[in-house]
């Protein structure tokens, strides 16, 4: 009797909690939903809303950190797996690049003309996604160790530096910088912000041509790897969630990190009071003088899958409607994100974000080449930050990779 | 057999590697040799919460009819193969005449990518292998010699760390040598070196990756002499102790050469295995000091765009490393066993 009073508890938990989420009238009578997406507190929020639509034949969310490695294969048989893939403005280009979403033009016209033009992302005039949220990488800063020796948040990189050299030179932290440095995507991404800071062009003016074997290379390079210096000797294996768990750790003092995952540094769970009171959000920094911040900006929104009936289409495009609407904010979802939706209110830890689109930082490139140098990038940085190449060893080394790759895509001949 | 019933045993096998090994190796050569088509691109707006800006997009019209037109893709024959990012047959020449050594040509020729993922895959191959086999058989007998009672629990001990899945097992080594891990910290006192990091340094990730390596397949060469130690003949045991064989005599001569076919079955398997070593260099984090041939391949199809063509190269190219590797073996065991039969 005891193993059935067991399975009983288990299913009144699980009842408890998939009843959090109210079911919703979106005005749907048949179709299907079925999710692919990244997986942080703000995404499992507008999957849970959208797959809490009445109506739906079948409602299915696949959240995951390698949404990427499949989504455009979930999205490529005919009828697709997934109908809807949340995206960001750089994973929209692969599946832009396969042909395997649908212009949102006539559901936007049919069913969604309250949603606001802002949100809307046009590509040569169509409507290809509904962006839900704002993200970019600012500074992260720890107010008490800051007050210790009496200096200011930095604004640009060279602040950021002499900061952790005091903080060294105090004996307070032997490592207080931290970063998402780890070999890969994380690495590229952190030469993207810089290269973007000191002002250089990734390509040669209207082609796919790669082109950054220069100064503004070199400088970037050079200011990593001063960076790394001051970074715990393991950060080629840190991605942002090893970094995190080294702040809340007490580890680290100054961070560049995602904004949307600032709240679960700042929240009671899994550190102490002394570090996550003192968590403090910054406005991203410059570098070299620049005006620029050394960031990307982000968005974050949803798509529609080509290869589905149109009737699974309404279907997905009402319920993921649904799923970002204001109906779905309340206090614990509101400090999840810098979402772009009607009644949202800015928590202090979403300031870093705004200071990066009031500062104008850059958005992420959406180029359909792109990912390629992103690839090549990850690929051949940490030769350098280890000391085994010279700068424009690793530069020519990346610009080799990616024409190599480019040529065999057709980017270039 | 007659020859009818031969057919029908072995059909339902050979359809089932037909189906699942044969097709698809022939679908990969073919997908190696094609690259994609030349991409029209178009210059486009594109307009979002940050404003507009200017830029590309493929024009998907113009891509669909020459995808009709070729639905494999331009045709490139060896091309890829022969690329920078494979055996890099264009940039050798200029190397070795710019190197002022071997040992510098060889440093350099580690900088392209193809050579420095067989740099590592084959020293982890090639010491590996040997260490699992030695390990694996002292082990069996180690276990083999224990009294009956504890025989059980030792060989459920000894086999945990083939039951637990190779990704979790290394995770949990992974932070275990964090720079602030328990092993990790125990290696700097070991070492008096404050700023000893085994993730930070190529040499020692390279020694943690064998490490792991080794302790995941051990169990396997264990079990499989395990196995074979109860094949052993005692009369012919007990003739040796009668003779005053000492416990290494009798290993070294009755032993040892009783389990000759079975340590070719094991070189085989752990050979292949080892060639294909991935999932450590994945859950160590470890692409940054080494990273090997199947990881080449994850990391093609990985990225925001696929690059398949190239995965398909690697993949080929590895499925003839194995192929080479393995010759020596196979020719043996042919000349052994072939002529018997």
């Amino acid at each position: 009797m005891n193993l059935r009073h067991i399975l009983m508890t288990g299913s009144f938990l699980v009842a408890a909690s998939a009843s959090t989420t109210m079911a919703a009238d979106c005005a749907i009578d048949s179709g299907r939903l079925s999710i692919v997406g990244n997986e942080f507190p703000a995404i499992q929020t507008v999957a849970r809303n959208a797959q809490a639509c009445d109506g739906l034949s079948e409602a299915k969310a696949n959240l995951t950190a390698d949404h990427q490695k499949i989504n455009l294969a979930g999205m490529q048989g005919d009828p697709a797996e997934y109908t809807t893939a949340i995206v960001a403005n750089s994973s929209i280009v692969a599946l832009m690049n396969e042909d395997v979403i649908r212009p949102l033009d006539d559901l936007v016209a049919a069913y969604g003309q309250d949603i606001p033009k802002n949100q809307l992302i046009t590509i040569n005039g169509q409507v290809m996604a509904v962006a839900f949220m704002a993200n970019a990488q600012h500074l992260v800063y720890r107010k008490d160790i800051l007050e210790q020796i009496g200096m200011e948040p930095p604004k640009t990189y060279e602040d950021m530096l002499t900061t952790a050299e005091k903080i060294r030179a105090e004996g307070i932290l032997e490592y207080p910088l931290g970063g998402a440095y780890m070999a890969g995507w994380n690495l590229a991404q952190e030469f993207v912000n810089m290269y973007i800071g000191h002002g250089g062009d990734f390509y040669e003016p209207g082609t796919a041509q790669v082109s950054i074997n220069n100064e503004a290379g070199l400088a970037t390079l050079e200011m990593l790897k001063s960076l790394s210096a001051y970074m715990n000797p393991d950060y080629l294996t840190h991605d942002s969630n090893a970094t995190s768990a080294e702040w809340e750790a007490g580890n680290v003092a100054l961070m560049n990190m995602w904004g949307s995952r600032t709240g679960v540094l700042m929240d009671a769970e899994g550190s102490t009071p002394e570090v996550y009171e003192n968590t403090m959000v910054g406005a991203p920094m410059t570098v070299a003088g620049g005006d620029s911040p050394a960031s990307t900006l982000w968005w974050d929104g949803w798509t529609v899958a080509k290869n589905i009936s149109d009737e699974d289409a309404a279907a997905t495009f009402k319920a993921m409607k649904h799923g970002i609407s204001s109906a779905i904010l309340n206090n614990e979802t509101m400090g999840e994100a810098v979402w772009m939706i009607e009644g949202y209110q800015p928590a202090p830890v979403n300031e870093g974000v705004f200071s990066a689109i009031s500062m104008q930082t850059t958005p992420y490139p959406m180029l359909p080449h792109h990912g390629l140098l992103h690839t090549a990038l990850g690929d051949n940085i940490a030769d350098f930050l280890q000391g085994k190449e010279s700068a424009e060893q690793a530069l020519s080394d990346i610009e080799a990779a990616y024409m190599t790759a480019a040529k065999e895509k057709g980017f270039v001949n | 057999m007659k020859h009818s019933a031969f057919f029908w045993f072995v059909l339902p096998s050979a359809v089932a590697m037909l189906l699942f090994i044969f097709f698809p190796i022939v679908s990969v050569v073919v997908q190696s040799l094609h690259s994609a088509h030349e991409q029209v691109i178009i210059e486009v707006e594109n307009c979002g919460p940050f404003g507009c800006t200017k830029a590309t997009a493929i024009d998907q019209e113009a891509t669909a009819a020459l995808r009709e037109d070729q639905p494999l893709g331009r045709f490139a024959g060896l091309e890829i193969y022969k690329d920078r990012n494979h055996l890099a047959t264009a940039q050798i020449g200029p190397l070795w005449e710019q190197s002022t050594g071997i040992g510098d040509f060889i440093g350099k020729l580690m900088n392209l990518p193809f050579y420095k993922a067989m740099g590592f895959t084959l020293t982890f191959t090639f010491v590996v292998t040997p260490l699992t086999i030695i390990f694996g058989f002292v082990i069996a007998v180690a276990v083999n010699s224990a009294a009956r009672a504890i025989r059980g629990p030792l060989i459920f001990f000894s086999l945990l760390p083939m039951m637990v899945t190779p990704l979790i097992g290394s995770l949990i080594l992974f932070w275990m040598v964090d720079a602030r891990g328990i092993l990790g910290t125990a290696l700097r006192w070991l070492a008096d070196d404050p700023s000893l990091s085994v993730k930070a340094d190529t040499g020692l990730m390279w020694v943690m990756l064998m490490v792991y390596g080794v302790w995941h397949s051990a169990p396997f060469a264990f079990i499989v002499y395990y196995a074979g130690l109860q094949t052993v003949n005692t009369d012919t045991l007990e003739a040796a102790r009668i003779d005053g064989a000492s416990r290494w005599q009798q290993i070294r001569h009755v032993v040892i050469p009783h389990l000759l076919p079975l340590t070719t079955f094991i070189a085989l398997m752990q050979l292949m295995d080892n060639f294909r070593v991935f999932e450590p260099i994945v859950s160590f984090n470890a692409s940054a000091h080494a990273t090997s041939l199947s990881w080449a391949i994850y990391n093609d199809l990985g990225g925001e765009t696929q690059q398949l063509s190239s995965a398909a190269a690697t993949s080929v190219l590895t499925i003839i490393g194995v192929a080479i590797l393995l010759s020596p073996v196979l020719i043996r065991t042919y000349r052994d066993y072939g002529k018997a039969a």
